[in-house]
């Protein structure tokens, strides 16, 4: 047993560092940093800047510009992607539909979307939750039925994120109204630009339009559009919703955030101290740090395990690193909004300046209120817990 | 970086792993193993020494295995599985480790072999009424003969087989206050020399301790670990940090063994006319312990990697943070694994209580959890402040 990184991993590290912290614009980096919001062009410029070094889907196939990393690398890859605030590449594409694509997708498929998916150069977001289907994902009711090469698609989606700013969405629709739950339902690519589309935006607690609902009246997609066989969606997804897993630990953000916590606590003073002088508060700090180490050496688990399976299917523990990791991720946010103190209670949805040169204390509520949603987003906790129940406990 | 063991580490897990299953596959030899005179069974006591494992930490020199943490974390893990009670804590980490690290070559030479043989059993006589989890807060005194010996006076109280072991590692003040960090010596006394008096009992997880008074006990130079001019806390505190890897290892293996039990328990206890486990309540609950169980594991491992770290800042660190986590995770695991067990669960007849008392005390060992998330918060945590 040796815990340690090989001098060539922590070679690699300082690599993916230095090329991180010179080439991705500082501006965007620090809106990442004090949790502002990014706009289109500042996660475009990011993503761009990553896929010039060829970096923007390491997890890809090579020929699709991906790389052949180990999984310690592309691990190190992600820690250090999160420790440099560096927005993370699209996910829906390159985390989720791309893989999909490339798993299921035909030749054809594969060249006219996956190379503007690296580069950004077209938006994606997710059709699939529906308002009756949330945790029961196959419990989903919008339709596509297919008459002359085309799909007609009728439905509802809601709780896209950034549907705003797509250029495609990637549909779960029932292809076999007859067809029992999961069977049924297919994975089909739908222009946002076709006619019967509409998005309406949905405002959230932190005051962000940051999630969507999505509209389909008659919407007329070719069959080519069809991802994998009819019927089969089901097999894209549960492929997907495994890959949106991955990575979702979040342990290099956390360490920063942390960090930024430290710092700030140091000079915010309470009463005659500072903050972090505060034992309440120190002690506080020390224990999210204490459940960040373990989920750190956790996450090195289901890694030296995975490198060793070789396999596609998750490691089942992987349910453990999302149920701590956004357990974590909110405590944090919470700490942070400590930090700030009253200066959290103004509302400030158009600006991130505070007027009065307290810049860094306007994200801290909003970020606390939105990150309420990782422990709901992709499988929800409880979710996540009947996983490990199935899963790994045998019940 | 890998999680994998050697071949070595293998083998010695498979025997002491085989060599504890049998050992406690019933709870009434384990209950007839405590009423003999020792308090544990002489007989298990020697398939300890036999199988090497008495060994494992000391050098080859002196017929160890030379092996480190990682070993000792093998056999701490199958000590937990099985709430073994063998004093191996108290005799190989505890005792052995003073000697290890603060004994002369000749004291080492004298005592290992025994210690290997399992004909010398150690205790370390260091907690004292007062000083809950401070190792400098001492007040038994060890005053100069003038010849290089000492004398001993004062009270240590819940030694951990301190009723058994033939040779007591003693923490003394020679110089300074109560609670001063220098000043401090380790001296070997004898367990029946002249003025030692022993009370000896069993503790809440069926181990055994004692209560020893020392009063006007000599010690000769030659039985002087660390004197006036050494750093006897730093050595102590070394000590403590690979016996709180050690039990950290051994939590890990009382949780696996209490969880493996639950779950398999409630598949099978039926009620309303289905196995409770039936229900997504008692799932979740089970998922929840398997978590806590599995975090406790990580930083059992991190415990064990940093025991042997040199910097004592960094150590110190990694090793709080990871009895913070332990002690959760066992309180949590301990306390579900009763309250899904149900009314079973209360018995001394059955196991699950037995895994639960040995982690309730593991909590209390050596700092509590508050005790070490302090000392962490205290020593700035584990992450620095952004720049």
């Amino acid at each position: 047993m040796d815990l340690r990184f090989t001098p060539e991993e922590n070679a690699f590290r300082q690599e993916v560092r230095t090329y991180f912290t010179t080439e991705i614009p500082k501006a965007i980096r620090e809106k990442v940093e004090i949790g502002e919001h990014l706009s289109k062009a500042d996660m475009v410029a990011a993503q761009k800047a990553l896929a010039k070094k060829g970096w923007a889907a390491p997890h890809w196939p090579k020929q699709w510009g991906g790389t052949d990393w180990t999984p310690v690398q592309k691990h190190i890859y992600t820690e250090e992607l999160q420790a440099c605030s560096v927005p993370p590449p699209l996910a829906f594409s390159i985390s989720m539909c791309g893989p999909v694509i490339i798993a299921f997708g035909t030749e054809e498929q594969k060249k006219r979307f996956l190379p503007p998916m690296y580069n950004l150069d077209e938006w994606w977001c997710q059709g699939f939750s529906e308002p009756g289907a949330g945790s029961d994902l196959a419990g989903l009711k919008t339709t596509a039925v297919k008459r002359d090469g085309h799909y007609y698609i009728n439905g509802q989606k809601t709780w896209t994120t950034l549907a705003q700013h797509a250029d495609w969405i990637f549909v779960l629709a029932r292809t076999d109204p007859d067809a029992k739950k999961q069977l049924g339902i297919s994975f089909i690519l739908v222009d946002m630009k076709t006619p019967g589309i509409t998005v309406r935006p949905i405002q959230t607690i932190d005051g962000g339009v940051e999630v969507n609902e999505v509209f389909f009246d008659d919407v007329k997609v070719p069959v080519e559009n069809l991802v994998g066989q009819e019927n089969r969606g089901w097999d894209c997804a549960k492929f997907l919703l495994g890959n949106e897993r991955v990575g979702i630990a979040r342990v290099g953000m956390s360490k920063q955030r942390i960090g930024r916590i430290k710092q700030l606590a140091a000079k915010v003073m309470s009463g005659d101290k500072p903050l972090m002088a505060d034992e309440r508060f120190a002690e506080k700090v020390a224990a999210v740090e204490v459940e960040l180490k373990a989920l750190e050496m956790t996450q090195l688990r289901v890694l030296a395990d995975d490198a060793k399976r070789k396999s596609n299917m998750p490691n089942p523990a992987s349910s453990i690193l999302k149920i701590k990791g956004s357990e974590i991720q909110q405590t944090i946010t919470e700490l942070l909004m400590e930090v700030a103190g009253p200066l959290s209670l103004p509302f400030l949805p158009d600006e991130a300046d505070f007027g009065t040169g307290e810049h860094w204390a306007a994200p801290a509520a909003p970020a606390y209120f939105n990150y309420r949603k990782v422990s709901i987003y992709g499988g929800s906790n409880e979710i996540q817990r009947n996983i490990i129940a199935k899963a790994v406990l045998g019940f | 970086m890998d999680f994998d063991l050697s071949d070595d580490q293998r083998q010695i897990k498979d025997s002491v792993d085989r060599m504890l299953a049998a050992a406690y596959a019933d709870l009434k030899t384990k209950a007839a193993a405590q009423k003999e005179p020792l308090g544990f069974s002489k007989a298990n006591w020697a398939q300890y020494a036999e199988l090497g494992l008495l060994g494992i930490p000391f050098a080859e020199e002196h017929g160890g295995l030379g092996a480190g943490p990682l070993e000792t974390m093998l056999v701490m893990e199958a000590i937990g599985r099985n709430a073994a009670i063998e004093p191996f804590l108290s005799t190989v980490v505890l005792g052995g480790g003073i000697l290890r690290h603060g004994a002369s070559a000749a004291q080492q030479a004298a005592l290992i072999p025994d210690v290997i043989a399992g004909t010398r059993r150690l205790a370390l006589a260091q907690q004292e009424r007062q000083s809950r989890f401070d190792l400098a807060d001492v007040t038994t005194k060890a005053k100069s003969d003038g010849n290089g010996g000492y004398v001993i006076d004062g009270e240590k109280v819940v030694v951990l087989g301190g009723d058994s072991a033939d040779t007591l590692i003693v923490v003394a003040r020679i110089a300074g206050e109560r609670r001063d960090r220098k000043g401090l010596g380790l001296f070997l006394v004898g367990g029946t020399a002249a003025g030692v008096k022993r009370t000896g009992y069993a503790t809440q997880d069926g181990g055994r301790a004692a209560d020893i008074t020392f009063a006007d006990v000599k010690v000769g130079a030659e039985d002087v670990i660390v004197g006036p001019s050494g750093d006897a806390l730093a050595v102590l505190e070394r000590v403590v940090d690979e016996a709180i890897a050690a039990i950290s290892a051994e939590a890990v293996g009382a949780m696996g063994a209490l969880q493996d039990l639950t779950v398999d328990y409630v598949k099978t206890r039926k009620q309303f006319g289905v196995a409770i486990g039936s229900f997504q309540v008692i799932q979740h609950k089970s998922v929840d312990m398997f978590t806590a169980l599995e975090q406790a594991r990580s930083m059992a491992y991190l415990a064990t990697m940093m025991a042997s770290e040199d910097n004592a800042d960094e150590r110190r660190r990694s090793i709080s943070a990871a009895k913070v986590q332990i002690g959760r995770s066992a309180r949590f695991v301990g306390e579900a694994g009763i309250q899904l067990h149900g009314g079973i669960g209360m018995t001394m007849e059955y196991k699950a209580g037995h895994y639960f008392k040995r982690l309730t005390m593991i909590e209390m060992a050596f700092g509590n959890s508050d005790h070490h998330l302090r000392l962490l918060a205290k020593a700035g945590g584990l992450i620095p402040a952004a720049a």
